[in-house]
């Protein structure tokens, strides 16, 4: 609060009236959680079924997105390379996109009638839509972004320096990429990886369109928390607090970069 | 001193980055140590990422020990990497991530044998454990020279290794570079005149991109 002849009155207001507005869902979310059946609520087999399936679906895609992105994202950075801003809008477009436009893009896609998911199927006899594996497709197809643009931010600010001065020592272009430019990476790539599994685990409209909603294989917390609202509310809010507290715990690796400490 | 075998340099070529232009004829023999000075922006920096590999020719040649590393007409160009060449940046550059002496050990061409004997040459020892974000600025400039001198370059490119640097640890660096018998051949950018009367072999003097004057000393 340093601003000269303090803040003006209109502006502490509607600012106040915008952390309202942020903190009364979560507030009323706690306010109607069923504590005392909590334990109950998250035990039963359709939920132990979601969480096994977000828990694999989001990890394996945040294991894809980590390969695919780190590359992407230097490659971004230091090739100077013909439509590079075109790439790199193609790159962020999942990022704007309505996830349920996503799903439907990879249908036409990966679907067993699509560009490439038909060759998929003929040749090697793989099929993605409805299964897990569509799941995992849908996850990484939005969380990507979120990685490479965190890494990309630390690649822009990390000057290419200390990578010449490594060549300049006779390493080779491979060898100053493993032991310069990743380890430099190191903590933007955490506070990446956080942020597109977080995107992954709480995927909805591409997964919904693209893999179904099928209990045990493609059903992830998400849609069961969905599907949950119509019947039971008590274990959507409970399916909810999950996912709010693993949203909570997200925030702490990418502390430093969206919550700056003084 | 690690015996180094010291190789010739021979530039003729010209380098445009943006609007400034640098055309430059020079030589270095084996083992010379040659200054350049002059005003900021004359192109001295340039000069030594145009050796090191960092920064390519637009026209002309660049030989390091009778072997074309650098042939602007074709542009084609020998990757830093596989040049030889040890490069001491204005402002030092180490690895945050690593201890002194695994700094120092970086290139894949030192040797523990050699590591170690630099680590007391330059008397870095009893930093050898700690991290770059730990010493002072004389200790990393010291850590930075200790580090490419362990590459085994055959050639030495310095710039402006004194700045800011304690009278101890230029004590040490005019030292090892004084030793005319043991040093690679040597451009060094420096302002300091004392610098340049004490060690340099010549004087380059380089204005806006041209060499302007060269007096041997």
């Amino acid at each position: 609060m340093t601003t000269p002849g303090g803040a003006p009155r209109a502006v502490l207001f509607i600012a106040a009236l915008a952390i309202t507005f942020l903190a009364l869902p979560v507030l009323a979310l706690l306010q109607r959680a069923p504590w005392s059946s909590l334990l109950n609520l998250l035990t039963r087999q359709e939920v132990i079924d979601a969480l096994g399936v977000s828990v694999v679906v989001s990890l394996v895609a945040a294991g894809i997105v980590l390969v695919l992105g780190t590359p992407l994202a230097w490659v971004l950075v230091r090739v100077n390379m013909p439509l590079r801003r075109l790439i790199r809008a193609l790159v962020l477009l999942p990022m704007v996109l309505p996830p349920v436009v996503g799903g439907t893009a990879l249908l036409f896609a990966l679907g067993r009638r699509g560009l490439v998911g038909q060759w998929l199927e003929r040749w090697f006899d793989v099929t993605l839509p409805f299964t897990t594996a569509g799941a995992v497709v849908a996850a990484t197809f939005v969380a990507l972004p979120f990685y490479v643009v965190t890494v990309e931010g630390a690649l822009r600010t990390n000057s290419d320096h200390l990578e010449q001065l490594a060549a300049t020592l006779g390493a080779s272009p491979i060898s100053v990429f493993r032991r310069v430019t990743l380890p430099q990476l190191m903590p933007a790539m955490a506070a990446g990886m956080a942020l597109a599994w977080a995107r992954a685990l709480g995927e909805f409209g591409a997964t919904i369109t693209f893999a179904g909603n099928l209990p045990g294989r493609t059903r992830t917390l998400p849609l069961a928390t969905f599907e949950a609202l119509e019947s039971d509310p008590e274990a959507a809010i409970a399916l909810s607090l999950v996912l709010l507290a693993v949203s909570l715990a997200v925030l702490v690796p990418t502390r430093d970069r969206w919550i700056p400490t003084r | 001193m690690t015996p180094l075998s010291p190789m010739a340099v021979t530039l003729d070529g010209k380098v445009a980055i943006g609007n400034f232009h640098l055309e430059v004829a020079l030589t270095v023999a084996p083992g010379e140590l040659v200054a350049l000075v002059g005003p900021n922006g004359a192109g001295k920096s340039t000069l030594l990422h145009v050796v090191a590999g960092l920064v390519g020719l637009d026209s002309g040649n660049l030989s390091l020990g009778g072997n074309t590393v650098d042939d602007g007409t074709i542009r084609r160009r020998t990757p830093p990497h596989e040049r030889r060449v040890g490069w001491v940046p204005q402002n030092r550059l180490l690895f945050d991530h690593l201890t002194v002496a695994d700094n120092v050990g970086f290139s894949p061409r030192a040797t523990t044998k050699k590591v170690n004997h630099l680590l007391d040459a330059l008397d870095l020892r009893h930093l050898a454990d700690r991290y770059p974000m730990e010493c002072s600025g004389g200790q990393a400039q010291r850590v930075a020279l200790a580090r490419a001198l362990a590459s085994s370059p055959e050639i030495l490119l310095l710039d402006e290794p004194s700045t800011a640097l304690d009278t101890k640890s230029r004590q040490i660096i005019h030292d090892l570079l004084g030793d005319r018998n043991s040093r690679p051949s040597t451009l060094l950018v420096t302002h300091d005149t004392t610098e340049v009367t004490g060690l340099a072999d010549r004087k380059v003097e380089l204005t806006s991109g041209r060499i302007t004057k060269v007096s041997p000393l």
